[in-house]
């Protein structure tokens, strides 16, 4: 069989052997504990404590704000210090819970259910309120991904097991040593949806996961796994789909207009945790590596550590970065402070000593066509980004400039050195901005 | 330390390629040629190439001084094109026509157009074009030491079909430009790009096998594999198809729109070839092809991905 895949895409530099054969490691934390209100696309949280009140692992310490929001967990007991604007990856202020750790780790009780028994209204709401969100990246709440307006037509269950992204080995680690809770995971979410068949998708540079997770679901009627082709971005949201089923969706459309639900590893991991052990969203793998830090791994994270601790843990850095990266090196923030919080969706701290953006000149443009070839949303980036120069939003937008999904492929390939994906990023911010402002 | 990271938009990491390293395999490609037509023609071709490479060179150089701009020599594109002007030259044409030649490539088609990926037509051809309506007596005169003078394809044309042996015009061992004779050399330096993935088959093999299918049906001689063969190693084909046509900032940057180009060149080619006053066609055909491609990119532009599929009620 044809190995499942899209046109387009890269083959940059993987990266995934520093850190990929080291088993997971737990972090205990020590000291102040920063719990943005905003770890998640939607309303931000609202704070359920105040400043001086004693909290305990597991606490619920503020609320959803609205449908599409999700509330926030304390992941240690102490004391609220302070609710006040913090520094996140992106650069942003937010406003954050501040715990101070007694380091008693006193711990709130969880009631665990049997989820065969859990009927649907049930297992969303057990999912909404651990304050479930994407885990990949996104942060998009997962009750709302779930509870799409015709769960009937559902047909397709998505695991997204690709972790196409350079150096990041958090989902392999996740699927090698805790595989039966992403299973698990995964049968809760096909409770949702009776016409749907689950699929783990795994590119296919890990082959002893697919291995494993195939013996697994050996006897599950409703999953199989698939494997992927090896190539960035093949778990982008739109290309899975259409690797996995063939069917293609739009930047205006949702996976269910496809009939399906997209969740990732650690997500479903989370879903798991949420119904049948009735835990909140406290934990997450993170990947800290890079040629800067001296031992790369993967570290059991509870969300609220600050960036420092990861790295202390990982031995510290073995030469100065020359940038520190949240995430991939394809779509991940570049940090200029490292005196950040761990949030819902950081799935990587990657150190580097050499910075290849600032290293390369941009050079006038020849008009090779790798962008072309490379661009997975089938459009023509190097002219996009001259118009995003020009700032002309109308031939942006009609030349398909919205259907762009800021992979990364067309500045990774470019010889000239072009900011592709950075000049057509913020137009895109510019359109939909003004189309906000219009209505 | 807290202050000293570099922060930039993703993507964070850049491929290996650069203009310059492309520029480069281009310049390795061209030498099978360039080496062979000096073998062929002799002393006077090596010194063609010389001053025609280094008067592209230097009018860059030089421009780039006048104009107050950053010097842009460093990536190569001068030397190539000043190369391919080169090789697009008789064997005997006197010293300052590869001058004269260089000069206008850059200058008048690159630089005066806003120079690297700017300009509307190939440089090299739009030179070579230049002088053939200037000093077309110079630039037909294909005269040397070691061949009377007519290229293959204009014995072809004059119809005097014996004395046009294909195998010498396989190797090169004919009359014609520089470094256009010898189809195996030009053949070798197009694999090279091919396999450094600089160049793709998709202009060249559509303007081949369009070019063939035109002449099969027009030519006048049926299925005749020999006078096929002739037409495509007998003159500017090759070098055309694999150096010329798939020039970056002259051909279409859209998939489809490449193909379009190809065939329209393959037509062009016949045209020129077979009801044109010249026995050649090539340059004329790529320069017009040139001009039209802003219009094959509008025709050809690529569907989004997902494009035209429809929302579902599952939105809330």
């Amino acid at each position: 069989m044809a190995r499942l895949t899209f046109s387009g895409g890269v083959h940059p530099y993987d990266g995934k052997d520093l850190s990929k054969d080291k088993p997971m490691k737990e972090i205990i934390p020590h000291g102040e504990m920063v719990y943005p209100l905003s770890q998640h696309i939607g309303a931000p949280a609202q704070p359920l404590v105040k400043k001086g009140d004693r909290v305990l692992t597991g606490q619920k310490i503020a609320e959803a704000g609205g449908f599409v929001s999700a509330p926030v967990y304390a992941t240690v007991s102490g004391t609220v210090k302070a609710i006040e604007p913090r520094r996140v990856v992106t650069g942003d202020m937010v406003n954050s819970i501040i715990v101070d750790n007694d380091e008693l780790f006193e711990e709130v009780e969880y009631t665990p259910h049997d989820y065969e028994k859990l009927d649907k209204k049930e297992i969303i709401e057990l999912i909404r309120e651990a304050g479930v969100v994407g885990m990949g990246g996104a942060g998009f709440p997962t009750h709302v991904k779930l509870s799409p307006k015709e769960p009937e037509n559902i047909t397709y269950v998505i695991a997204n097991c690709a972790e196409c992204e350079p150096y990041l080995t958090s989902d392999y680690r996740r699927m090698l040593e805790e595989p039966q809770k992403l299973i698990d995971g995964l049968k809760i979410i096909l409770r949702l949806f009776d016409n749907a068949q689950g699929v783990l998708a795994v590119e296919d540079n890990k082959p002893d996961c697919i291995e494993l997770l195939s013996g697994l679901v050996q006897n599950e009627e409703r999953i199989t796994v698939k494997a992927l082709k090896t190539k960035y971005p093949q778990g982008a949201e739109r290309q899975l789909i259409y690797a996995v089923t063939g069917r293609m969706i739009n930047s205006s459309m949702l996976p269910a207009d496809a009939g399906c639900v997209v969740d990732n590893v650690d997500t479903i991991v989370a879903v798991y945790h949420a119904v049948a052990e009735g835990r909140p969203l406290m934990n997450r793998i993170v990947t800290v590596t890079g040629d800067a830090v001296n031992d790369p791994r993967n570290f059991y994270v509870r969300i609220g550590m600050n960036y420092n601790d990861l790295i202390a843990e990982a031995g510290g850095f073995k030469t100065e970065p020359e940038k520190v990266i949240s995430g991939g090196p394809m779509m991940g923030f570049a940090l200029f402070d490292l005196n950040v919080p761990t949030t819902k969706t950081a799935s990587a701290l990657l150190c580097l000593t050499k910075d290849e953006v600032s290293a390369t000149e941009e050079g006038p443009c020849i008009n090779c066509g790798r962008c072309v070839e490379v661009c997975p949303g089938r459009v023509v980036p190097s002219r996009l980004a001259d118009m995003a120069r020009r700032h002309d939003e109308e031939a942006f937008v009609a030349n398909d400039g919205m259907e762009c999904c800021e992979c990364g492929c067309c500045s990774y390939i470019c010889p000239a050195k072009r900011q592709l994906t950075q000049s057509i990023k913020s137009m895109r911010k510019t359109v939909l901005n003004n189309r906000k402002n219009k209505k | 330390m807290a202050s000293m990271l570099k922060v930039s938009s993703n993507p964070h990491v850049r491929s290996k390629d650069t203009t310059a390293r492309i520029m480069q395999y281009v310049v390795i490609a061209l030498m099978p040629a360039t080496l062979f037509g000096i073998w062929n023609f002799g002393l006077h071709a090596l010194l063609l190439v010389l001053v025609t490479v280094a008067a592209a060179v230097l009018s860059e150089y030089i421009y780039d001084r006048c104009m107050k701009k950053k010097n842009s020599i460093s990536d190569f594109s001068a030397v190539v094109t000043g190369l391919l002007l080169a090789l697009n030259l008789p064997p005997k044409a006197p010293l300052w026509i590869g001058i004269l030649g260089g000069m206008f490539a850059i200058i008048v088609v690159k630089m005066l157009f806003g120079g690297l990926g700017q300009n509307f037509m190939n440089p090299a051809l739009g030179a070579r074009c230049f002088l053939m309506i200037s000093f077309t007596s110079i630039m037909t005169n294909f005269e040397c030491d070691a061949y009377t003078g007519a290229t293959p394809l204009a014995v072809i044309k004059s119809g005097a079909e014996g004395s046009a042996e294909l195998l010498d015009m396989f190797i090169g061992r004919t009359a014609g430009t520089i470094g256009e004779t010898s189809t195996i050399a030009i053949l070798a330096g197009a694999l090279f790009l091919l396999i450094m993935k600089v160049i793709d088959l998709r202009v060249p093999c559509s303007y081949i096998v369009s070019f063939v299918i035109f002449i099969l049906i027009f030519g006048g001689r049926g299925f005749d594999m020999t006078y096929i063969a002739q037409q495509l190693s007998g003159g500017g084909l090759m070098l055309g198809a694999f150096f010329m046509a798939t020039d970056y900032a002259t051909r279409p940057i859209t998939k489809n729109g490449q193909y379009l180009f190809g065939i329209f060149l393959g037509i062009m080619t016949g045209i020129f070839r077979l009801f044109g006053p010249s026995a050649e066609g090539v340059s004329y055909a790529i320069i017009l092809g040139n001009l039209l491609v802003p219009l094959i990119e509008r025709v050809t532009k690529p569907t989004a991905f997902g494009k035209g599929k429809r929302r579902s009620a599952q939105h809330g």
